[in-house]
């Protein structure tokens, strides 16, 4: 089947198999490989993607259903070179070890600031429970989330 | 520890995040090589079944399909082998069978391989996987270890007897430690499952094998924590292919946790094949492929008794488990449970006399062997729930218990190691320090006033002491080869200063989480006196790196960076020599500190980059030294490292519901000296939540057909930021005496102490209750905490 999609503002036009995950199709066709395979199911969140905006676990959606859609990934967020103060958190807390879940949480994060900016540490850990992270105890990911919600309220442009 | 320029001792943020964060990381399943192929596997529905036909026919003629290999295929090539050998009491060798990389008469687990089929797309293989017909024949299955042990139960292996691979003890002879035990004036008496755990890393495992035809090479990109490890096994051990002729790349590896050190049957296999087809094929774990394969954790079913006199000193200790090895031996399998685990019964207590025996069993499981912490959280949670049950029964607070037990410090320098009943002696410890400052982090006695009140308000508030301690730094080679290690366990350290001072480091560590790229490069800058932009950590392949034997068991900055240190210190001496002919004085008048080489006592001194130029540019150089200044160094430690420390689980247990929340977590821990504190704090959390995650959340379960029930991330509990609060951390310093830089070791400490201190929790607010309750079997869910309230034991494994 043919499909159109603007991936990090660049157009592709693929003519893919229907059974095609979006996962694979932006891994290994595009080869975008930020987006991480963790357990194919929706569970672990590694494959957090932005479709149209919100973010999106792309293990669970067929390449053939983002026909027609605008797709943001972890390659795409930093903008004009600059580091997307998430990115910058994650770096700054520590917030990540091994660095496999990281794009994914990065990416619902991202979403999750866009909808409450100014979080609790309860409400980044429920926005959370999507995404596992083995490595890190997830303490690191709450203070950079916290430390890029501080930041993105002082200005620092997304 | 001392710094010419700040570095050692520093947060440093780490190098390697910036690909991390921006997606160009590169994981094995994100390279994709000319002409690859794809593999998948035929694997045992049943848990124990002959198999009576493998039928590939159909299969073969599926679109893409390249080719298809069975268990007969590879029924002449050996099997992984088992890294350890651990012996009976009567001193005969481990029942060690074969483990096949695919089996071709019967299968032992669910998820045994029986064929492997390869074809030009992902989707492709698996669709033709599913069209090999196999004939089985369905056989008894048993899969807790104390059952398969009795007389009648299911062979795993029909030559070997009772499922027995080894019956072992280490300790005093227990007739000793009868006769201390006759004499206490109480025992406290703990039977208990250390349940069965997955590790979930959560990048799968995934591999690329290729061969070059013109070459005659191989190569094997694998998400391993251990390349060189790998090769030497797949190359010696298994597939009898020379060495020089196999290459292996670890390159990021997401998470390992012990999962990734073994010798997986699929790296040889794809290695295998990829001549056969001469093209490349990968293979990546599906999740549920993850569960049913990846080695497993724990598992141990354990009845431990510990004596007291009427004062509360310990005076024995006696320790019967039965380990639960799966269906064949992993790389560690037999290791785990006995020397890592027998090794530790000791725990920070001077107990005169101890026993432990383990029996070894084969079941009709996943192989379990290390998994965070290894051998060691087993040891700990026995010690540790013991010290807390007895302080309840015998009405003594649980710090009093253990300040009274403790062993008193030594530094390993002016005070010798401590000598234990179990093979070790400890290096340096102030086991003192640690729960003392514990204790003022909780603020214990106003949090008995706290519990007292809760408890008139039929509130249960809890606390649970875990005071551990660890061997890490695995190992000096002669030891553990005493012990039954099959290879040495050094490691091996290269700087290679290159002409214009800039300096490439190859270490045989392997990262995969733990920030080797930042701490090693803050030591080596250090001690060079260079920027850390000058410096670059070379790990994980085979081609570049010498040798190395990998990360695990809290070794790599104890080990690799030692081996590391060796080498710069043969660099400063070089340089010195250089420095001495440029400058026209005796090489013992320089001196070398924050990066230069000066004489001694005036102001003549030459920069490390000049060094650096000269030795590579070598016109005015003294007469009998080689050019160039690159050392590696095999660095082969004197003693294992003991870290420690206190960990302290504050709880509260719903009453009506038995749902438990974690209310404080305070780890106190001393891992010696700290190069990096965010990279140790940082480790200790991770650790932290594994070990909270299986006395809370985590457990394997197997239904008596041998099926895992908890197969997937919606039967597993995985552990979820909206679990936790966050933790409370300290360190304390008590150098190692004996490598180079003062270090013990960070990785494990988190997962070893944690366990005990949260179930001691629950445990002390149901005895707050009046509910006198031993044990409760982890995880500690809701109904099991409730019906443990209500007077139910569950102790079925």
């Amino acid at each position: 089947m043919q499909i159109n999609v603007k991936v990090n503002g660049v157009d592709y036009h693929h003519d893919v198999e229907p059974r095609l995950l979006l996962v694979h199709y932006l891994r290994d066709t595009l080869r975008l490989t930020g987006t991480h395979v963790g357990c194919e199911t929706s569970l672990c969140g590694s494959c957090t993607i932005h479709v149209n905006g919100k973010a999106t676990k792309s293990c669970s959606l067929l390449a053939v259903q983002a026909d027609g859609c605008e797709i943001k990934t972890i390659e795409g967020l930093a903008s004009n070179g600059d580091l997307h103060p998430l990115q910058e958190g994650f770096k700054e807390m520590h917030g990540l070890q091994c660095g496999f879940c990281t794009p994914g949480i990065i990416m619902m994060a991202a979403d999750f600031l866009g909808q409450v900016p100014d979080p609790s540490e309860e409400e980044i850990r429920y926005a959370l429970k999507g995404n596992f992270c083995r490595c890190t105890g997830y303490h690191n990911i709450v203070k950079s989330i916290k430390h890029a919600a501080a930041k993105m309220k002082e200005g620092v442009t997304v | 520890m001392s710094t010419t320029n700040g570095l050692i001792g520093q947060s440093v943020k780490r190098v390697e995040d910036k690909r991390f964060i921006t997606g160009k990381g590169k994981y094995t399943d994100d390279i994709i090589l000319p002409l690859q192929t794809y593999a998948a596997f035929v694997r045992s529905i049943y848990a124990h079944a002959k198999i009576i036909n493998v039928d590939t026919t159909a299969a073969s003629a599926m679109p893409g399909v390249v080719a298809i290999y069975t268990g007969a295929d590879v029924a002449d090539i050996n099997g992984v082998p088992c890294g350890w050998q651990v012996n009976f009491k009567n001193g005969d060798t481990m029942k060690e069978p074969k483990h096949p990389l695919m089996v071709a008469d019967k299968a032992r687990h669910t998820g045994d391989a029986i064929a492997m089929v390869i074809a030009e797309t992902r989707e492709q293989a698996k669709d033709a996987a599913e069209a090999v017909i196999v004939d089985y024949e369905e056989l008894p299955v048993v899969v807790n270890a104390a059952e398969a042990v009795k007389p009648g139960a299911p062979l795993v292996h029909d030559d070997v007897p009772n499922n027995m691979s080894f019956d072992w003890e280490l300790g005093n002879p227990k007739a000793e430690v009868d006769e201390a035990m006759q004499k206490a004036e109480h025992i406290t008496t703990l039977e208990f499952v250390n349940q069965r755990l997955v590790p979930n890393a959560i990048e799968p495992r995934s591999y690329i094998g290729s061969y070059d035809a013109a070459n005659e090479k191989y190569t094997l990109y694998t998400s391993t924590q251990n390349p060189h490890l790998i090769r030497l096994l797949m190359c010696a051990f298994v597939l009898g292919i020379p060495e020089h002729k196999v290459r292996v790349v670890g390159p990021d590896v997401g998470g390992g946790f012990g999962s990734k050190i073994y010798h997986y049957t699929e790296e040889a296999l794809v290695t295998w094949a990829s001549k056969k087809i001469n093209r490349p094929i990968k293979w990546t774990a599906e999740r549920s492929e993850s569960f049913l394969l990846d080695a497993h954790g724990r598992d141990h079913i354990t009845k431990a008794e510990m004596g007291f006199d009427k004062d509360g000193n310990v005076l024995a200790l006696r320790v019967k488990t039965f380990a639960n090895l799966g269906a064949y031996l992993s790389t560690f399998g037999a290791c785990v449970p006995t020397y890592l685990h027998g090794t530790l019964m000791q725990g920070l207590y001077t107990t005169p006399k101890i026993n432990i025996d383990v029996t070894g069993v084969f079941t009709n499981t996943t192989a379990v062997d290390a998994y965070r912490g290894a051998g060691r959280p087993e040891a700990t949670y026995i010690l540790e729930r013991l010290m807390d049950l007895a302080a309840l029964e015998m009405n003594i607070d649980p710090a009093e218990l253990r300040f009274k037990n403790f062993i008193p410090p030594f530094d390993g320098v002016n005070q010798p190691g401590y000598q234990t009943q179990v093979a070790l002696q400890y290096d340096s410890g102030n086991y003192h320090g640690v729960l003392t400052t514990g204790l003022q982090m909780l603020g214990y006695a106003d949090f008995r006033k706290q519990q007292k009140e809760a408890a008139q308000n039929g509130k249960l508030l809890g606390v649970g002491f875990s005071t551990y301690i660890e061997a890490c730094g695995i190992a000096p080679s002669a030891v553990v080869g005493s012990l039954g290690a099959r290879a040495g366990l050094y490691e091996v350290g290269q700087v290679r200063v290159q002409p214009t001072g800039k300096v490439s480091v190859f270490t045989g560590a392997h990262s995969h989480g733990q920030g080797h790229e930042t701490t090693f490069a803050q030591v080596v800058a250090d001690k060079l006196g260079i920027p850390m932009e000058d410096v670059e950590i070379i790990h994980g392949d085979s081609d570049s790196v010498a040798f190395g034997m990998g990360t695990y068991g809290s070794r790599s900055l104890a080990v690799g960076g030692s081996a590391i240190v060796k080498s710069i210190d043969k660099i400063v001496e070089k340089g010195k020599k250089i420095a001495a002919h440029k400058l026209e004085a005796s090489a013992d008048d320089i001196e070398f500190t924050a990066g230069k080489f000066t004489v001694k006592g005036t102001d003549k001194s030459i920069g490390f980059a000049d060094i650096a130029l000269t030795a590579y540019v070598p016109h005015v150089y003294p007469k009998d030294l080689e050019p160039g200044l690159d050392f590696s160094s095999f660095y082969d430690p004197a003693n294992f490292t003991y870290p420690f420390g206190c960990h302290i689980a504050v709880v509260e247990v719903e009453k009506e519901t038995g749902r438990v929340t974690l209310k404080r977590f305070i780890a106190v821990d001393d891992v010696g000296n700290i190069i990096n504190p965010m990279i140790v704090e940082g480790q200790i959390h991770g650790g932290v939540i594994q070990g909270v995650g299986q006395a809370l959340l985590e457990g394997a379960e197997y239904d008596d057909n041998g099926q895992l029930t908890t197969g997937s991330y919606m039967d597993y509990c995985m552990p979820r930021a909206d679990d936790f609060p966050m933790i409370e951390t300290a360190t304390q310093v008590t150098p190692c005496p004996h490598n180079p830089l003062g270090v013990k070791g960070a990785g494990e400490a988190g997962a070893i102490g944690s366990t005990p201190a949260v179930v001691n929790a629950v445990i002390d607010a149901l005895w707050s209750g009046g509910h006198k309750v031993k044990d409760i079997r982890m995880p500690l869910t809701s109904e099991r905490v409730w019906k443990a309230m209500q007077g139910e034991v569950i102790i079925k494994n």
